[in-house]
């Protein structure tokens, strides 16, 4: 059990920096997930989290030991790797037990904690094969019983899921959630997804080329985007943005639409914005959650349905961007016919178009 | 008069099965059937005369053949093994280089370079009892105050000769060892680190098991290699002194070319060719096992 501390951590290789002064504070027994397109950094901060990186700059903190200077192995924290990075040589059962015997702890212990393991992830018949007769998703669990028999201060997961399918995917998703409740350790988990990442997270840390761009619980990073880069990072479908002028109160669209200004936000004339509004906020009248207090509507020429089964996704077209509605109680909808949609305002972003910055905080 | 029309597929293959016949199959057979015969380079009829299993019966009661065959053995036990912890060493080493790498993997390979004719005669100079390297380096330094007389002393030719086979063949092992480290995936050395493994551990339980069939293909080559062992052997004792670094091949090779029996050094070269089997079957079991330790495969 421990909080761990980022200090102005950065990573450089040569001149380049990968990753920027961060900074970032992780409770005890809290899942904080990484999250962020490929090469913004994650493993590289989780590695020297890990000791596997040197740090460049700036200091990790675990429980209240300083570790820049610590080897793994005196960091008393264990990796789920995303290869599995399994020992092909060993069996299961050695497999699990191998931090064990290093540590030197007695045979009857470290079968103890192997069983416990072995239990917890459905591993009791497979304990005498080797990796390689193994297929992926026994391979996974695997490698976390490897993380859990040693009851580590921290767990460290990268991208542990992404060599998996899908169907898989979500049941390792759900049982790694479990595991924590039950472990209760600290985690600090990796992935380019944000499912992933808005599934399992206590609290999400949006990066983007080596900077923590945003971090807050699930729910903040969804509702309160810090910047339109999160606001289509993060959400499925993403955001959708339409570039506009704000002029007496409302946001002008490159063909002259006009949409009130979302209430709440006071931005000044002739300000270059982006309006950002979710699938969920822009549905055809008729199709749609009861309306709120500011409604705002506009006539669109449908392109392209997608049925998902209870909604349909529809594709608009807007200004000249292209524009994804959702549709509740589909009825089905002929490519071109135009719609009414109705915008709830009260659920739309501003952000500044050229820093992207969103103009609610 | 009907002419026999062979299948195409024989007409296409005997071109090989002939030379294949010639080069390997007469020969092998000839001196086969000669091993059964008293056959003396000097008396040709000697050939015509069979005496099925006595060549083999006197090779394996006579206690030079025996001599020769337990040195065989040792100096393929010690040297291999040297050459493997040497060549392991000098891997590892050169494997955590990181400037000149390219340079130090071709100067390794230089004792390889030279005939073991060539090896044999400048080892034989560098522990020559007068002039020699050993000794003048030795008595310059003050460790031993007399000429030590390498090639003169059974024992100390034996171990001359294991230092001159060391040092042309540490580099096979060495550069197959190199290929098993570049080709470690890098994923379980880290788990081993976080595992909680010291770099002695990790060398141990993670980088040894990795290693282990590059280090059997190695031993295979080399038990060959060693096996028939005559060049460096002849050119630096010639067996001596008085046969006691007399090796398996080079009695062999005196007893057909200088004595003439070929018959019965042909019959000694059977039973050394069996040895070579061994030591290759031997190793290569131990190579699949490795490899299917590893997963890799059957
Ligand atoms: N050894 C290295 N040398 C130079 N650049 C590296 C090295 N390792 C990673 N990088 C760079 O660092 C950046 C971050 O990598 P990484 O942390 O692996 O990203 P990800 O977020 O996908 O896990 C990438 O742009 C990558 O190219
Ligand atoms: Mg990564």
């Amino acid at each position: 059990m421990a909080q761990v501390h980022l200090r102005n951590v950065v990573k450089r290789y040569g001149a380049l920096d990968v990753v920027h002064s961060i900074s970032l504070d992780i409770a005890d027994g809290e899942f904080v997930v990484l999250v962020g397109p490929s090469g913004c950094g994650k493993s590289t901060t989780l590695r020297m989290v890990a000791g596997l990186e040197e740090i460049s700059d700036g200091q990790v903190v675990i429980g209240d030991r300083v570790v820049n200077d610590l080897p793994p192995r005196d960091r008393n924290i264990s990796m789920v790797f995303q290869n599995y990075a399994l020992y092909p040589h060993m069996t299961v059962r050695e497999n699990l037990g191998f931090s064990l015997k290093i540590a030197r702890r007695p045979q009857a212990q470290i079968d103890a904690a192997v069983d416990e393991a072995a239990a917890i992830l459905a591993l009791t018949p497979l304990l005498d094969r080797k990796p390689g007769a193994l297929s992926g998703g026994q391979r996974q669990r695997v490698a976390m019983g490897r993380a859990i028999v040693r009851h580590p201060d921290v767990f460290l997961f990268d991208e542990p899921l992404s060599n998996l399918d899908a169907k898989l995917r979500t049941q390792m998703r759900v049982e790694i959630k479990k595991l924590h409740q039950k472990v209760g350790s600290t985690v600090i988990y990796v992935t380019h997804d944000q499912v992933e990442a808005m599934t399992l997270a206590d609290r999400i840390v949006i990066m983007r080329d080596g900077h923590i761009v945003q971090v807050g619980t699930p729910l903040e990073v969804f509702e309160d985007p810090a910047n339109s880069f999160v606001a289509t990072f993060i959400g499925s479908p993403p955001m959708n943005l339409l570039p506009g002028t704000v002029q007496g109160g409302r946001v002008v669209l490159a063909d002259g639409t006009a949409v009130p200004v979302p209430p709440g936000l006071h931005v000044a004339d002739g300000r270059r914005v982006h309006l950002g509004i979710r699938a969920d906020n822009i549905m055809p009248e008729g199709h749609s959650l009861p309306p709120t207090a500011h409604m705002a509507h506009v006539d669109m020429p449908v392109t392209l349905t997608e049925p998902l089964g209870t909604e349909t996704l529809l594709f608009a077209t807007l200004a000249g961007a292209e524009v994804q509605a959702k549709m509740l109680n589909p009825r089905p909808v002929t490519p071109g016919e135009r719609l009414r949609f109705g915008i709830a305002l009260d659920k739309c972003h501003l952000f500044d178009a050229d820093s992207g910055v969103s103009l609610r905080m | 008069m009907t002419r026999v029309k062979l299948p195409p597929w024989l007409v296409l293959l005997l071109p090989a099965f002939i030379i294949i016949a010639a080069v390997v199959l007469v020969p092998l057979l000839l001196s086969l059937y000669s091993s059964f015969t008293p056959y003396h380079l000097t008396r040709p009829d000697t050939l015509w005369k069979v005496n099925f299993p006595f060549n083999y019966q006197k090779a394996l009661t006579d206690a030079n053949f025996w001599a020769a065959f337990g040195r065989t053995v040792l100096l393929l036990t010690v040297a291999l093994n040297l050459e493997m912890l040497l060549g392991l060493g000098l891997a590892l080493m050169v494997s955590k280089v990181t400037q000149g790498q390219r340079l130090l993997r071709t100067a390794m390979m230089f004792p390889m370079m030279f005939s073991p004719i060539l090896v044999g005669f400048q080892f034989k100079f560098i522990f020559n009892d007068n002039v020699g390297l050993v000794n003048n380096a030795l008595q310059s330094l003050g460790l031993a105050d007399r000429a030590i007389p390498w090639l003169v002393d059974g024992n100390l030719a034996l171990f001359a000769i294991i230092c001159a086979e060391v040092w042309t063949s540490t580099s096979v092992f060495a550069i197959l060892i190199l290929a098993g480290l570049y080709a470690i995936p890098q994923d379980p050395l880290e788990a081993a680190k976080v595992d909680g493994c010291s770099p002695w551990q990790s060398f141990r339980f993670v980088t040894l098991p990795f290693l282990m069939p590059f280090i059997y293909i190695a031993m295979a080559i080399r038990s060959l290699d060693v096996a028939r062992a005559y060049d460096i052997v002849q050119v630096m004792t010639n067996g001596g002194p008085a046969r006691r670094t007399e090796l398996l091949w080079t009695l062999i090779g005196r007893t057909g070319y200088v004595d003439a029996r070929m018959g019965y050094a042909n019959a000694m070269g059977y039973v050394a060719i069996l040895l070579s089997i061994a030591f290759t079957v031997y190793f290569f079991l131990k190579l699949q096992r490795a490899r299917r330790d590893l997963g890799m495969g059957d």
